[in-house]
């Protein structure tokens, strides 16, 4: 077997990456419902959200440039953290649902507050974060405690003023929509119409109004009349960044159905579909595995659509039907593997991917604490580890290979070693610049651009 | 022969596969937040892979048996029509549960055109192999796990031909029309139950059918139970049901149903069958355990050994091995 270079190293024009900032607790404290379940940046990148397995949502803010303290500049502190959801038990089926946040997606800022949504299996809740920093005082009926004055003790009237104080961050919950779903929720998307969102579960997708929690729309319902003819489920969806009446979904099958809400209530057929036939020389047992998408991302401008499969990362053109424009691969080395993360469970890792700001660049997660980016114009890509161990703070990230047999060079993994405990499922990029989230079991990384942490 | 090894270690892959995919979907029914339906389709679809794959290994080694044993006449056995594919087929839909024969005929069926699998004729059938209906056309449950005897696949006609091989256990009588020909054991995962059935019915019900049963023959064409007959069902399991899927599962499903038609038979089915004959709630259970999508139940030939099995040793040969090797998934 020849030794296979999986990735090629930075070029002049690449970005170099460092470890910007780390948060999470050590490894060995983990507990389970410390897991990163999902990772938003805001439209804005001044906010990040993450939830994890026990139903808690983080809030990172991006500290704004100051003079006074360089060095604290572009740092994501905690902003807020609240309980999102909380584990329930249905009675009637006798199932409990998770408390896992599926999903986080932030809604574009409209005032000073801002909302986001986020969902477990079953309930999607709209929250509400707010700030206060000045409080009022001076009262005239009340003391500074807000007790109320003995009147006799009121000689004069005075106006209450606003008085700076320590900074609040209050988060309410301002919508709950529930009852929505019998499956399991796994997208959520705000429309470009920002009145309208859409939930999607294994078989149907969910059109609601953001102000109303007793009603949704069905518009789309892939459940067979019988269950037991059920060939294919929904796996991700996402409404077109900028066409209000379009989204897309994918399904188990490894297809993508890009429907038009105009053409009729109920958008069972699709208005175009995406699918790129089987290579019948890759025919395993895990064929439909494989070929399952994990996550669609239409790109910035609306062009293109970025899916993820168990071994590929693949860009569609809208205009496109029969195949896919580019085609990545993540981790092919894995293909003779499939047995054994079968039989691990690994083979069902739902992996994310993501644009950066000029959709030039992809990237997506892979195991060991691997990350992989692939840079659309250049063809380069490069593999990146997120850990303690390798990441010095500022230093530059070290381009990872994993060699799968023959000549192995120093500081080259191999196949076998990998730990595939270590995955990275869930990555953000900020909208404009080359700041990355990475998620890693409970770890959050964030990497920046050298050029861009220097500058500030 | 180093084609034969490579052919028996697929044949373990494929069984050892099957056995790990039947205990995901066992150990999935356990799992907090309820059975995840996306996963128990993926692995319904591995489980189906390694079933088409052991059973088309399988089919090849009996049909060269069979030559074997038989280098001049008519073989009772015909080879269908269309060999075994070489890969899994895609099909059109997840077939229903269904025995092991069906599994072959069904694979005929996709490689033929992608018929709709349980409706239409699929492989054709020999003229002189005519068959009693001894089974019903609804959909569901009892429309997949049907005889490969009188008829194959689906509702509509399948082939005979090669449901003749696996007719293992199926009684020929003195006309040679088969009878209930194929017997389908089934293990609930739940209270380690095991379940005989005969064509999809209990035997009880098929016997009212047959016209070797003590019913008198009410033709060939007999109407077969009610579509829509529902069987007992326990209460326990209704939860599993709505776990999977909204309402009851479809078809042939499960409620409280009629007293099943006695039958003289019925004495000696129980003789050697599992232990509650009239646990048809365990069928409709291992629907619900194995959610959308089931692809196959686990098969164990139940003391096949005391079925009169006229010609019909290639199919008790595949049987019996199949029960070697089922008894260690029994143990999940």
């Amino acid at each position: 077997m020849s030794h296979k270079q999986v990735s090629s190293p930075p070029g002049e024009s690449a970005v170099d990456w460092c470890l910007y900032q780390l948060n999470g607790a050590a490894e060995f404290e983990v507990s389970d419902a410390d897991i990163i379940s999902t990772v938003e940046f805001n439209h804005t990148g001044e906010l990040l959200a993450t939830g994890d397995k026990g139903g808690r949502v983080v809030i990172f803010q991006r500290e704004p440039e100051s003079k006074n303290e360089p060095y604290n500049q572009g740092e994501y502190n905690v902003y807020s953290t609240f309980q999102s959801h909380e584990p329930e038990f249905d009675y009637l089926k006798s199932l409990e649902i998770e408390e896992k946040i599926n999903k986080i997606k932030w809604l574009p800022q409209q005032n000073a507050a801002h909302s986001l949504l986020s969902t477990n299996d079953k309930t999607i809740k709209l929250w509400k974060i707010t700030e206060r920093d000045k409080r009022p005082e001076g009262y005239n009926l009340k003391d500074e405690e807000g007790k109320l004055k003995d009147l006799s003790t009121v000689t004069s009237l005075q106006v209450p003023v606003l008085k700076p104080m320590d900074l609040m961050v209050e988060v309410t919950p301002r919508r709950i929509f529930a009852n929505g779903h019998t499956y399991h929720v796994n997208s959520i998307s705000v429309n470009s119409d920002c009145e309208t969102y859409m939930s999607a579960d294994d078989l149907r997708i969910n059109l609601w109004h953001l102000a109303i929690t007793d009603r949704s729309f069905n518009i789309v319902d892939i459940k067979p009349a019988n269950m037991e003819d059920l060939t294919e489920v929904i796996t991700a969806s996402e409404f077109h960044p900028h066409h209000c009446n379009l989204f897309v979904y994918s399904s188990s099958k490894g297809s993508l159905r890009l429907c038009d809400m105009r053409a009729s209530a109920l958008c069972d057929k699709h208005s175009k579909l995406y699918e790129e036939p089987e290579d019948p020389s890759n025919r395993s047992f895990f064929s439909e595995i494989i070929s399952s998408v994990s996550d669609v991302k239409f790109s910035h401008s609306g062009r293109y659509m970025l899916t993820r499969d168990y071994l590929t990362v693949k860009v569609w053109d809208l205009n496109m039907e029969t195949k896919p424009v580019e085609t990545y691969q993540v981790h092919d080395y894995l293909r003779s593997k499939l047995c054994s993360l079968y039989e691990n469970d690994c083979i069902f890792d739902k992996f994310e991917c993501a644009w950066n700001g000029s959709d030039s660049v992809i990237m997506t997660g892979a195991y060991n604490n691997f990350f992989r980016m692939f840079d659309r114009n250049t063809k380069r890509d490069v593999t990146l580890e997120a850990s303690r161990e390798s990441s010095k703070p500022r230093a530059i990230l070290k381009p990872r290979r994993v060699c799968v047999g023959g000549k192995r060079r120093k500081d080259d993994i191999s196949v076998d070693s990998l730990d595939f405990t270590k995955k990275i499922l869930h990555t953000a990029w900020h909208p404009t610049e080359n700041i990355i989230a990475i998620a890693a079991t409970n770890n959050l990384y964030i990497f920046q651009d050298k050029v861009n942490s220097e500058m500030h | 022969m180093l084609r034969g090894r490579r052919r028996m270690e697929s044949t373990l892959d494929a069984q050892s596969l099957i056995s790990i995919s039947l205990r995901k979907i066992h150990s999935s029914r356990t799992q907090r937040g309820g059975i995840k339906l996306h996963k128990n389709l993926l692995v319904s679809y591995v489980l189906r892979n390694a079933r088409q794959l052991y059973l088309s290994e399988r089919y090849a080694e009996l049909y060269r048996r069979q030559q074997q044993h038989y280098p001049d006449g008519a073989p009772l056995l015909a080879m269908p029509a269309c060999p075994p594919p070489p890969a899994p087929p895609e099909l059109p839909v997840l077939p229903l549960p269904a025995d092991t024969q069906d599994r072959e005929v069904r694979s005929c069926a996709a490689v033929r055109g992608g018929a709709e699998l349980l409706e239409g004729p699929v492989c054709a059938a020999p003229p002189e192999l005519q068959r009693a209906p001894c089974r019903d056309s609804s959909p569901g449950f009892y429309r997949a796990a049907g005889s490969a005897g009188p008829g194959g696949g689906g509702g509509g006609g399948s082939s005979a031909a090669p449901g003749l091989l696996y007719a293992a256990g199926c009684d020929f009588g003195t006309g040679g029309v088969p009878h209930c020909s194929s017997r389908t054991t089934v293990l609930d995962l739940d209270t380690h139950v095991v379940t005989t059935v005969e064509n999809g019915y209990l035997h009880q019900d098929c016997c009212s059918q047959c016209p070797c049963c003590c019913q008198p023959v009410a033709g060939l064409a007999s109407p077969p139970p009610a579509p829509g007959t529902k069987r007992k069902y326990y209460p326990g399991q209704e939860e599993e049901e709505e776990g999977v899927e909204e309402g009851e599962p479809g078809g042939g499903g499960v409620a409280g149903g009629p007293p099943f038609a006695p039958c003289t038979k019925r004495a000696r089915f129980e003789e050697y069958s599992a232990e509650h004959p009239q646990d048809s709630s365990n069928i409709s259970n291992l629907i619900s355990i194995f959610g959308s999508g089931f692809t196959g139940l686990v098969s164990r030939q139940q003391a096949d050994s005391e079925q009169p099995l006229n010609g019909q040793l290639c199919g008790k040969q595949a049987l019996a091995s199949l029960g070697a090797w089922t008894r260690a998934i029994v143990a999940f």
